[in-house]
């Protein structure tokens, strides 16, 4: 495993391009894009303002960065630098921007949820979308990049819009059965959208493509219910995680739940693989001796180091009490994650939050439990293989397989405290963000690794 | 009792003393006399009759008292004292005979009534301890009745209480449940007013949001524009084209296009599906017919005739379902039939693998109780028996000979010691030698026996063997239908199912055959050095337990979680530490794939020189 060198960042905005040869990243009102196997900068475009979001377009052409304090988007052309696009929504204000999938389009939401406006690129045309509703996730697009799911809020009740992406025409139009919608999700195979109600009400409601609705899902009733929703990428599972602390599983032939993964704070099975985070003081016990003195490397030795522990059933996790006089009270499943190959799902329980649970899709069973020294801030599954990546604000990077997992300190003057990550798609880099910083990890073979540190030792 | 007797007893005394008293002083008539003299009589009577003959007839009243006498008695219906009068006037004559008849006769009758007394006495006794015993039970019973009773009383009032309660319990359930209602009710009504306020203020916002919109929408604001430098292609190359009607029917179109290729794809994969599970049913029913058909012919003897006509069946479907157009054909038709049959060669199946496993636990019994275990001791113990007397007799020899040496030795010239040496040395062989032979047959006898023992116990392994192969099959055979993941995962579960049960075929084997073959090694290979590697394995070898791991590895080669050998290790782990960075990897005990392999081992700083990296 190597590390790159840390470059500047700003606001953790930091991307690879779809295409996975470009990364960009922010430094305030500098966007930077480098080529992703030599890290050499390839171009520098500046903004107006600070930038406060960046995306790529699918085809990893134009870069565009809104700074919604000014109101104001800049798309970036990689191929002509010269090239600039500025779109203004002047009093309307901005809070949301995004590309369309065909990367041409894009579409701002105007402060206040006023309306969504579609900005072309290949021609004058403006379209605009009134009545969008403001919530979680609103917008959703196939994977194919055909359609376009919309939540919208009128005369009190919700509606769900499909337009056609190639022309925006509407395609389907109807209400749902919810109190206050509040996301909606394409199934990866584009066919089914999920769509599930505030946290007040547990609801599940899965329309077809063409608006009939084919299932709907309750578990329980009265305390507060769905907190996040993961579709397996095999279009097979839905994975809902509720305040109850429980994972439900639906299929996709009835929309029935198949199981439920609790998530108890003592673990009993011994089936189960639990690897606690054991923190250690390199100075202590007779074998630091054979280390090498301090300060003979490249940076300080950090004060004490890491590992992995296996503990023996059974094992109880550090929990939280929540605090249930106040709101959005730190409980439930508030992430999870299927591995791409959908053999695994990762959860957080908001309540254990130093505890990553990976659970077994094919034999539906918890299949380990990675108890960690602090809260897990992100973790993300390598998209190639079933590998994830857990980072908890330190200055660690944690990785687990089904073989096992481990912890690498992330090397660099002072601690790179990383607060986010994401992978290449490649799966064998990924880039580590910490609050003005960042840099990149490569876990490819030796042949990849040292001609990138060649050309790296070249750089610096 | 005894202490009521006694004073009973001792009222009665005095009560017949004063009465005495009484009768001395007043003359009582003497049928009370009588009576009393009667009931008296337990008294010591010598000096208390004495005083009261005195005191009834004195020297003046001989006559009276005569005369009295004889009226009593004759009243008694004894002859009269006196004799036989002649005349009226002349007095009569006090007849000494009669008197003394009459004596004897009171004395014989007092005699008897002492008897009797005493009699009724013991009696009275026996029947007072009697009485005694009964009042004691009675007493008992009475206690036990009594605390029986209060115990009545007191699980009565238990189970009162515990209605009580019951009752409290049920009140206090029905008011929660009341309190649930009404707090439902009161979260829907709340629920419902705050939709409804929600809802005011929605439309008041939605209002204002109008307002706005009229507001910064309407009047040209010159500020809402895009400045861009030149507009760019289409992606896909295309030119945009006019929204009409057409365009919605191509997109409703394409719309179903979509939806009509997922479900003809989920059609597909359920008849994909479909197929392997008919085929492996297929697969099933073949190999099941196979497998009950050759012991179909022993067993038919003994199963009664239901298997029997099952079997039969099963031959016929067979050889309905084996043609290929059968399976061709939708379930809908062949499903009931096929069901039945294979319910029916499954329960076959079933009643013969629980056969199989009786006789297999009733052999492994048998095995280890009568034939293998017992034997061996037996075994043993003789081979040790016969080893002890060979040394024994061989110690014997050695004296012998010793002692023979010495006399020769001792006494070789004179001549008749030399004889009678002789005769000794000729007996002593004579003897030897049948000791030898006798010896040669228990050897030979030893050994017989021996070989029928590991000829035993070679059957044994071969016939567990063949089982535990047949039990593998049908284990490997039940993995294989049990396989109902989608397609793409179905492979992978039969890859790892089928490598789990060879392995633990392969364990059971071994477990079974070695305790056989070599019935005092313990050293069973294989799951020592699991159980050893899975102690050792979890922990990091995070450089200070790094040699260890290292050791570990190499001693467990077969088991590659670092797929590294210490050799390869040593540089790039060296420059790891120098270049102070940490890292640790905990792997899962037992996992083949060695995942960081990739990412192995090495890091290097930027910093550090790359020559050194292979």
């Amino acid at each position: 495993m190597n590390f790159s060198e840390a470059f500047k960042l700003s606001s953790l905005l930091c991307k690879f391009s779809p295409d996975g040869k470009y990364l960009a990243s922010c430094v305030q009102y500098r966007l930077v894009v480098r080529d992703v196997n030599t890290l050499q900068i390839l171009q520098l475009y500046t903004c107006l303002d600070q930038i406060q979001h960046i995306e790529w377009s699918a085809d990893s052409l134009f870069i565009l960065c809104a700074m919604y304090k000014r109101g104001l988007v800049q798309v970036w052309s990689l191929e002509q630098p010269e090239w600039h696009c500025k779109i203004d929504e002047g009093s309307a204000g901005l809070v949301a921007s995004c590309w369309s999938p065909d990367g041409r389009h894009i579409l701002n939401t105007t402060e206040f949820h006023l309306r969504i406006t579609v900005w072309s690129l290949c021609t004058k045309s403006v379209s605009y979308i009134k009545y969008p509703k403001a919530c979680l996730q609103g917008i959703t697009f196939t994977r194919d990049g055909r359609y376009m799911a919309l939540a919208e809020r009128r005369d009190c009740k919700d509606y769900v819009s499909i337009f056609v992406c190639s022309d925006w025409q509407l395609l389907r139009h109807f209400d749902t059965d919810t109190q206050d919608l509040t996301g909606i999700e394409w199934a990866p195979n584009g066919c089914v959208l999920a769509v599930w109600d505030t946290c007040l009400e547990y609801k599940i409601l899965l329309y077809s493509l063409d608006g009939r609705l084919l299932s709907a899902y309750s578990a329980y009733e009265w305390s507060l219910g769905i907190k996040s929703v993961a579709w397996s990428p095999s279009s097979q599972f839905l994975a809902v995680g509720s305040y109850d602390g429980k994972v439900r599983i639906l299929n996709h032939v009835t929309w029935k739940m198949i199981t439920e993964f609790g998530h108890p704070a003592t673990i009993n099975n011994p089936k189960t693989v639990v690897y606690k985070e054991a923190q250690k003081s390199p100075q202590l016990g007779l074998g630091c001796l054979s280390f090498p003195p301090p300060g003979a490397g490249a940076g300080p030795l950090p004060s004490s180091e890491s590992k992995y522990e296996i503990a023996s059933v059974p094992v109880s996790l550090q929990t939280l009490k929540p605090v249930t006089d106040r709101a959005n009270p730190k409980i439930g499943i508030g992430m999870l994650a299927f591995s791409p190959d959908s053999y695994f799902l990762a959860t957080r329980n908001d309540n254990t939050p130093n505890a990553v649970w990976v659970w077994d899709i094919q034999k539906l069973r918890l299949f380990a439990v990675l108890e960690q020294l602090s809260p897990v801030r992100t973790f993300q599954w390598d998209p190639q293989q079933p590998r994830l990546a857990i980072c908890t604000g330190g200055s660690r990077l944690y990785l687990w397989s089904p073989a096992g997992c481990m912890s690498v300190q992330v090397p660099g003057e002072g601690d790179f405290a990383v607060l986010s990550l994401c992978w290449h798609l490649s799966g064998d880099s990924m880039a580590l963000l910490s609050k003005d910083h960042v840099c990149l990890c490569f876990l490819e073979t030796e042949a990849v690794v040292s001609t990138a540190c060649r050309q790296l030792g070249g750089h610096t | 009792m005894g202490d009521w007797m006694t004073v009973t007893d001792r009222g009665l005394s005095s009560e017949s003393k004063s009465i005495s008293q009484y009768t001395s002083e007043i003359k009582m008539s003497p049928s009370s006399l009588y009576s009393q003299q009667v009931l008296c009589s337990s008294i010591p009577l010598s000096k208390n009759v004495h005083s009261f003959f005195s005191a009834f007839c004195t020297e003046d009243n001989i006559e009276q008292s005569v005369s009295y006498l004889d009226q009593e008695l004759t009243t008694f219906g004894f002859p009269s004292l006196y004799e036989e009068s002649k005349g009226k006037e002349t007095k009569r004559e006090l007849n000494i005979v009669a008197v003394l008849n009459c004596m004897n006769e009171l004395l014989v009758l007092q005699r008897k009534n002492l008897l009797a007394q005493e009699n009724v006495e013991t009696q009275n006794l026996k029947l007072g301890s009697d009485m005694d015993h009964l009042q004691s039970c009675y007493s008992k019973l009475k206690e036990q009745l009594e605390t029986s009773r209060r115990e009545m009383i007191g699980l009565q009032e238990r189970d009162r209480q515990l209605q009580c309660k019951n009752r409290n319990l049920h009140q206090l359930l029905k008011n929660e449940k009341d309190e649930v209602q009404k707090l439902q009710n009161i979260i829907a009504s709340r629920a419902t007013q705050y939709n409804h306020d929600m809802k005011r203020k929605e439309r008041e916002y939605n209002k204002l949001k109008e307002r706005l919109h009229q507001l910064v929408m309407n009047k040209k604001d010159k500020k809402i524009a895009m400045d861009i430098l030149n507009y760019v292609g289409r992606a896909d190359g295309k030119r945009g084209s006019w929204r009409t009607g057409k365009t919605e029917a191509r997109n409703e179109d394409e719309m179903y296009k979509i939806l009509l290729n997922d479900y003809e794809y989920r059609q597909k994969q359920i008849l994909m599906e479909n197929a392997e599970l008919k085929k492996v049913l297929q697969q099933m029913k073949k190999e099941m017919i196979s497998l009950l058909s050759p012991q179909k012919k022993k067993p038919r003897e003994r199963v009664d005739d239901s298997t029997g006509t099952v079997i039969s069946d099963v031959e016929e479907d067979a050889g309905e379902l084996s043609r290929e157009s059968m399976w061709d054909l939708s379930c809908e038709t062949v499903r009931e039939q096929l069901t039945n049959s294979i319910r029916k060669q499954w329960r076959i199946l079933k009643s013969h693998v629980e056969k199989l496993d009786n006789q297999v636990s009733k052999v492994h019994l048998e095995g280890f109780n009568d034939e293998d275990v017992i034997s061996r001791q037996d075994h043993e113990q003789e081979t040790e028996k016969l080893e002890l007397e060979i040394q024994q007799c061989k110690e014997m020899i050695k004296t012998q000979q010793q002692l023979l040496q010495q006399q020769l030795a001792t006494a070789c010239d004179d001549d008749t010691t030399s004889l009678l040496r002789d005769c000794y040395l000729l007996e002593e062989k004579e003897r030897l030698k049948e000791e030898w032979s006798l010896f040669k047959e228990q050897k030979k006898n030893f050994e017989r026996e021996r070989r029928s023992f590991t000829e035993a116990a070679i059957r044994l392994g071969l016939e567990r063997k063949a089982f535990e192969e047949e039990r593998a099959s049908w284990l490997k055979q039940q993995f294989l239908n049990m396989t109902t993941f989608d397609h793409q995962n179905s492979e992978n579960v039969k890859l790892f199912s089928a490598f789990s049960g060879s392995s633990d075929r392969d364990n059971l084997t071994v477990h079974s055959r070695q305790p056989q073959k070599k019935p005092h090694s313990v050293s069973n290979g294989s799951p020592v050095c699991m159980s050893k590697l899975t102690k050792s394995l979890p922990a990091s070898p995070s450089t200070s337990d790094f040699c260890q791991t290292r050791s570990c590895v190499s001693e467990h080669s077969s088991i590659n979680v670092l797929n590294i050998t210490p050799e390869e290790i040593k540089p790039n782990q060296v420059g790891g530490e120098c270049t102070n960075q940490k890292w640790c990897v905990a792997s899962r005990p037992g996992s083949q794939e060695g995942c960081y392999s990739g990412c192995s081992l090495t890091y290097t700083n930027s910093h550090v020189e790359k020559d050194d990296l292979p």
